[in-house]
This record gives structure tokens, C-alpha cells and sequence, in this order.
């Protein structure tokens, strides 16, 4: 494998970055949202775009997401390709109407004549303390609804490369950014053309137990299996990177080789993501599992406030070793 | 040729019952191995084994009741190159000296009485259907083996995959049909716990009738160890944060370290040092009674290490899968009463162990130091130990020393 040109560059500027290229290829595209412009985004994300583009494509809308992601829908209705920024996912729930009843429903409903070109970028999860209504990962809930693309980058070269293809996507596509990726930084491809919005990612290859994470819990999944590695267990990390429609195949492959399965989800364990990836497992590789699959999730409370309450709250990677030891038991013999 | 006999599982076993077995004649085992489940009366135990070599004959069927010492099974060494274990001419003995399995304990009078053991081992699932992954029943199928034979090593006891590969493997493939089905054998619940008291009874008395006790009492200021651990608790996410108790066993095992004279066995009138420092930790079990199995070589451990290994301890305690070694090899046991709250613990020493370390809860205290007072968090540690193996003398530079090293807990 020869080795491809890189860049350093944090997730941040992959994003910003991500949203030029777009505006600079079709003048179709235009970015809206909460403190978008003269603020530069709540996370910083579209700094410096306003004076590149002006307020006519980087436009500051008004306190109200079910207005401006109403307006989004409309812009898509109309031929444009509208970018709308949600602060975080917590306040996309204002908005849900407009989300569910229209931009997910309008393609169906008018017979296939209608398309919604629409991607919605929203910031979610916790770990910054900005206390329970910032902190919520609602992602498995908006998974539940037909006619909506979910993804999750958790990488750079994925917050970098997946804006193209879900602008390119003629239904809505919802893109969650983890808040704590942000100041992640790493070496980018300068070849961005691999990049797909339906393939799961396998980011670490194992033989013993298989960790499915996606987003904010990816580098969690991640250093549990360092140290797993160091104890002698060598797991696979699966980064799921499409909420929905999920990659069933990339997980009960897995699933099949290693014979067991730990899903790592920020959201709340009753009717999580975690949940419905772990039904598919049963559904799809029951005869494959040589242990029940084991959920790590975020404690069924309110993101608390005070940053030891919030560690605690939140899945960690002592949690996923519990699991997986709990799995595997104590090495035979020896 | 050697014999493998039924172990002495604590000081005060006299017979065991051969559970289940996990070898058949032809399989080849080395030392360490878990070849047998045995039930004390009380407990069931897995049973390692101290030579290795190849299975000839299992001469005790699952389900029989035999003495201590008796044979279960003859092994022979694999080819010419393995030596002829030390033990091979030992016939059945009357004491419990097993001379071919993996007990450390010294041989014991034939009093009966024993280590403390769980009752929660009956009800460890063999009354229920048994436990099978998915991915274990289509291999059982695949491979022909019969899952009644198999023990699981998975979560809750579940067979899985890698337990049926390791119940076929032997050099003639199995032929479990042939075999008339084993009678189940009787684990009954019911007079376990009454088994169990009498056994701790038989146990305690004996020591109070053997062993002249003496008692010694300090109290320390433990001030400077919780601070120093709250500290470094704050460093540490949740889920691996420290318990005091873990302060406390490391304070003793390093003490028994430098004190050999606490750290032993009196068998046959005279002292004998452990080989390391393995701590009996004194577990309570749901359902009454306890059990005291060993942290192996307590004393070269990480605080990190101690709390996984206690944790690992109380949970196959309660799930009652400890192993032989675990219920032979402790040299001085530590308990601590402080959980119920009260002030200090005269303890019973169990024998033929010398000594037994006791802490009560922490309390905050009206301390004088250095001609003011305070009030500081404050623990008696007391210590019971056997004038035959040691003097007064001895017990307090041995409590001293643990206050100590409880004063230094960056050094723990």
C-alpha cells in the first residue's frame, strides 16, 4: 500500500472545511442556523465562512428551530441544497415536528415527486459539562423514523469527507457531531474519494469479542481495546458511522467471527440504539453468540452537572472491560 | 504411575464427593489443572491437580462419598522424558496428606471442621437447565458431545464453545453414550447450611482447644491514609476507585512480610513459614456463614491488583467456584468487621494458621497529638495470634509495623 499525502487539521476545521468545498462546488448550497454567521457557530465550526460567502449563504436565523428548519425543508423543496445547523441535538426536539412530519414523510406522501436534498448538522452528546439540556445523545430516537439518513462521524477523514455524499443524497440526512470531537485532531487523507454514508468501519481488528461504538464512544471502544490487547484479548472495533439505515452485514460478520458482541451507546439504555443493534445481532447471528451480547450505555438519568457525576454517568472504558471479562471469564487452564 | 487423591480441602475436611469430572482416561493433564468438581458437604470445589501425566483410570464414580486420602484416579507420566513423581508410591494415607494434588495445607488432625465455605454454591444453577451459548449447543451437536458432561466456564457457569472443543479433546474421540448416565448427585440445600455451621463450628472449637491465644490491640490513626486515598481516588474514574479495606490488607501483607514468625503453619509441634504471603480475606456469604480464601502473594501486589483480586474473590465466593488452592494456601487471614460496625474483632485463629489480623470500623476520634487535641479517623486493629509460634513481643512490633506502612499509604 503506498502511502498517501496527509494534512494535520482537528475535526473542527475537517467540518468547516467540508461546508467550502460544498458552497464552492454548487451555489445551490447554503449554511443556516443559530449564530452560523457573525458568531462563527456555536462550536466554531463556520468561522470566517460569512466573510467568504457573504449573509446571503451564511445566514443567522432567528431563536426559533422549528421556523428555520421549516425554512430548510422549503429551501430543499425549492432546488436549493440547504445546510442547517441545530445547536444540539436537545433542541432539535422543537423542530421534530418539521424533522418527522414533513422533511422524512413529503417524499412518500407526494408520491416520489417531491425530494428533500436536506442535511441538518447537530452537535450532540456530553462530557463538557454544559449540564443535562446541552448534553443528550437523542440519536437512537431520530434512528427510529423512515425516511431519514443518519451518520455519525468520528473521525476526521468522516467529518471531512461525508457532507459531500449527504448533500449529494436526495433524502434528508441528519449529521451528528460529538461534542468532545471537536479538538480532535489527526493527519487527513488528501484522497477523500472512499468515502461512503452506508458502510459501517472496522477501526481495529480482534478475533475475541466485537465493541460497537460509533461517535462520541468510538475512542472509548478504542482504549478498552488497548487494554484488553494487554491482558491477552484482542477485540474488534466496529464504528457504526450510519445510524440508519444500520450496516447489518459489517456487524453480524463480525459477530461471526468473534462470537461475541459489546454495543457502546451515549444514548440511555431502555429503547436505545444499543438496543436495536443488539436485537439485530440475536435476530441475525443467535446461533454465532457464544455469550448474551453486553450494552454499555449512559446511567438512566439526566446528564448531571458536576464533572465526577458526569464521568460516572457516562459509558467508560472500565465499564466495557467489566463486560467483556464478565464474557470471556478467566483464561482457561494455564 | 501416581495417584491422585481426594484433597484436603481446609483443615477440616474428612470426605469429599466427586462432583463431576473433567477428565476420562487418556486425557493428558499438567500440573495446575482442574480435573475434578468436588463437594465438601459444604462447598463444591474445583480441584487442581499437582502432577502432571496421562489419565489411566477414574476409580471413584461422580456421585460417591470417600474418606480423605482416598484415590481417585492413577496417572501415568507422558513418554519417558517426564520424571516419576515424588509421590507415586503414596499409598492412601489416613492423614489428609494428599501427596499428588495441589494442597499446601499441612496435613491436619482428623478433626473435622473447615475453611468456612459457601452455601451459594448449590444454588449455582444445577438444579436448573443447563447453560448453553448458542454457538456451544451447534458445536456440542457438531462435534457429538454431551453437553450433561460438559462444565462451563461462561458468564453465570454458560457453556460455551471453547468448553465443548476442550471436553472432546483427547487422543480417542469420546464415547459418552456408552457410559450409563451418572446419577446426579445430591445437592441438597437444605442441611448445607446446617453443614456449614457445623463445620465452622468444629473448626473454631478445635482452635480454641488447640491453640493458646493471645491478644493484642492498637489503635491507629488512620487520618493521613484516607486523605492520601481520597486523593487518589479523585485521580480515578468511578469504577476504579480504591476501598479503604485494600489499605488495610496491604498494610498487613507487607508487615507478614517482614514478620515470617506471623506467616505460617503449626503442624507437628513445630512452626513452619508460608512460602509467600497468601491472605485468608474473610468473606461473609448471603445466607450466613463464611469463607477465608486466599489472596496469593498478597504482598507483592499493586493496590490495583488487591482490589481486583478481592473483587474477583467475593464474587466466585459467593457463586461458589473457588479453587482448591485458593481454600488451602492462605497463610495468616484478615478480618474486618468494620462493615458491621463495630468497634474491634477478637478473632479465632483458623488453624493451623498463627495468626489473624482484625480491624473494626473507622471512627472519628478526640486524638491528642503532639500536647493538642484533635479529632481524627481512628481504627483498632487488633491481632490474634498463637503463643506456641510467637510471643507478645512479636505480636506488637507486628502491629506496629502495620501502623506503619498505614502511615506511608504512597509506599502501599
Amino acid at each position: 500500500m503506498s502511502v498517501a499525502p496527509t494534512k494535520t487539521i482537528t475535526y473542527r476545521e475537517a467540518m468547516r472545511e467540508a461546508i467550502r468545498e460544498a458552497m464552492l462546488a454548487d451555489e445551490r448550497v447554503f449554511l443556516m442556523g443559530e449564530d452560523v454567521g457573525a458568531y462563527g457557530g456555536c462550536f466554531g465550526v463556520s468561522k470566517g465562512l460569512l466573510d467568504e460567502f457573504g449573509p446571503e449563504r451564511i445566514r443567522d436565523t432567528p431563536l426559533s428551530e422549528s421556523a428555520f428548519v421549516g425554512a430548510g425543508i422549503g429551501a430543499a423543496l425549492g432546488g436549493e441544497r440547504p445546510i442547517v445547523e441545530v445547536m444540539t441535538v436537545n433542541f432539535c426536539l422543537l423542530a421534530l415536528d418539521q424533522i418527522m412530519n414533513n422533511a422524512a414523510t413529503i417524499t412518500h406522501m407526494s408520491g416520489g415527486q417531491f425530494a428533500i436534498p436536506l442535511v441538518i448538522r447537530m452537535t450532540t452528546g456530553a462530557g463538557r459539562q454544559v449540564a443535562a439540556q446541552h448534553s443528550h445523545s437523542l440519536e437512537g430516537w431520530l434512528a427510529h423514523i423512515p425516511g431519514l439518513k443518519l451518520l455519525v462521524p468520528a473521525t476526521i477523514a468522516d467529518a471531512r469527507g461525508m457532507l459531500g455524499p449527504a448533500l449529494a443524497d436526495p433524502n434528508p440526512v441528519l449529521i451528528f457531531e460529538h461534542g468532545s470531537l471537536y479538538n480532535l485532531d489527526g493527519d487527513l487523507p488528501t484522497d477523500l474519494r472512499t468515502i461512503d454514508i452506508e458502510r459501517a468501519a472496522i477501526r481495529r481488528s480482534g478475533s475475541d469479542v466485537t465493541l460497537i461504538a460509533y461517535g462520541g464512544t468510538l475512542p472509548t471502544a478504542l482504549s478498552a481495546a488497548e487494554e484488553l490487547a494487554g491482558a491477552g484479548i484482542e477485540a474488534e472495533v466496529i464504528d457504526l458511522r450510519v445510524l440508519r439505515p444500520p450496516d447489518d452485514r459489517t456487524i453480524i460478520e463480525s459477530v461471526t467471527r468473534t462470537h461475541r458482541a459489546v454495543v457502546i451507546d451515549e444514548g440511555w439504555r431502555s429503547g436505545s440504539l444499543a438496543a436495536e443493534i443488539s436485537a439485530r445481532i440475536m435476530e441475525q447471528a443467535f446461533y454465532e453468540l457464544d455469550a448474551p451480547v453486553a450494552r454499555v450505555c449512559s446511567a438512566e438519568v439526566p446528564i448531571p452537572y458536576p464533572r465526577h457525576l458526569e464521568q460516572a454517568a457516562l459509558p467508560q472504558p472500565g465499564g466495557v472491560l467489566d463486560e467483556v471479562r464478565r464474557m470471556i471469564g478467566a483464561p482457561p487452564d494455564e | 504411575m501416581s495417584d491422585f487423591v481426594m484433597p484436603s480441602l481446609g483443615a477440616d475436611m474428612e470426605a469429599g464427593t466427586v462432583l463431576e469430572w473433567y477428565v476420562k482416561p487418556g486425557d493428558t493433564v499438567k500440573r495446575g489443572d482442574i480435573v475434578a468438581l468436588v463437594d465438601t458437604s459444604k462447598a463444591e470445589i474445583e480441584v487442581e491437580i499437582f502432577d502432571g501425566g496421562v489419565i489411566d483410570e477414574l476409580l471413584v464414580p461422580v456421585g460417591e462419598r470417600v474418606p480423605v486420602g482416598t484415590v481417585l484416579a492413577t496417572l501415568h507420566p507422558v513418554g519417558a522424558e517426564v520424571p516419576v513423581p515424588v509421590g507415586a508410591t503414596a499409598a492412601p494415607m489416613p492423614a489428609p496428606a494428599a501427596t499428588a494434588i495441589a494442597v499446601t495445607a499441612p496435613p491436619a488432625s482428623p478433626a473435622p471442621a473447615a475453611a468456612p465455605i459457601p452455601v451459594a454454591a448449590a444454588t449455582a444453577g444445577t438444579d436448573h437447565r443447563i447453560r448453553v451459548s448458542p454457538l456451544a449447543r451447534r458445536a456440542a451437536a457438531e462435534l457429538k458431545v454431551d453437553l450433561s458432561e460438559v462444565s462451563g466456564s461462561g458468564p453465570n457457569g454458560a457453556i460455551t464453545k471453547a468448553d465443548v472443543e476442550r471436553a472432546r479433546t483427547g487422543p480417542e474421540p469420546p464415547t459418552p453414550v456408552e457410559r450409563p448416565p451418572a446419577p446426579a448427585p445430591a445437592r441438597a440445600t437444605g442441611d448445607r447450611h446446617a453443614a456449614m455451621r457445623g463445620a465452622i463450628g468444629a473448626l473454631m472449637a478445635r482452635s480454641k482447644r488447640e491453640i493458646p491465644h493471645y491478644y493484642l490491640q492498637l489503635e491507629i490513626d488512620v487520618g493521613r491514609a484516607l486523605d492520601w486515598l481520597g486523593d487518589a481516588n479523585l485521580q480515578r474514574p468511578m469504577n476504579e476507585r480504591l476501598l479503604p479495606s485494600v489499605l488495610l490488607l496491604s498494610a498487613v501483607a507487607r508487615a507478614a512480610a517482614e514478620m515470617p514468625e506471623m506467616n505460617g503453619f503449626w503442624t507437628d509441634g513445630a512452626f513452619r513459614p508460608g512460602d509467600g504471603v497468601h491472605l485468608g480475606v474473610a468473606i461473609s456469604l448471603r445466607g450466613g456463614g463464611l469463607i477465608a480464601p486466599a489472596l496469593h502473594d498478597a504482598d507483592e501486589k499493586s493496590l490495583d491488583e488487591i482490589m481486583a483480586g478481592v473483587r474477583d474473590l467475593v464474587q466466585r465466593a459467593r457463586a461458589g467456584r473457588l479453587r482448591s488452592s485458593e481454600m488451602s494456601d492462605p497463610t495468616l487471614t484478615v478480618t474486618n468487621l468494620g462493615e458491621r460496625g463495630v468497634d474491634l474483632v477478637h478473632g479465632v485463629i483458623y488453624p493451623p494458621q498463627v495468626a489473624l489480623v482484625g480491624f473494626g470500623a473507622v471512627r472519628e476520634r478526640p486524638w491528642a497529638i503532639d500536647g493538642m487535641l484533635g479529632v481524627r479517623p481512628v481504627v483498632v486493629a487488633t491481632l490474634a495470634a498463637d503463643h506456641r509460634a510467637s510471643d507478645g513481643h512479636a505480636g506488637g512490633r507486628f502491629l506496629t509495623l502495620i501502623e506503619r506502612r498505614l502511615q506511608k499509604p504512597e509506599d502501599l
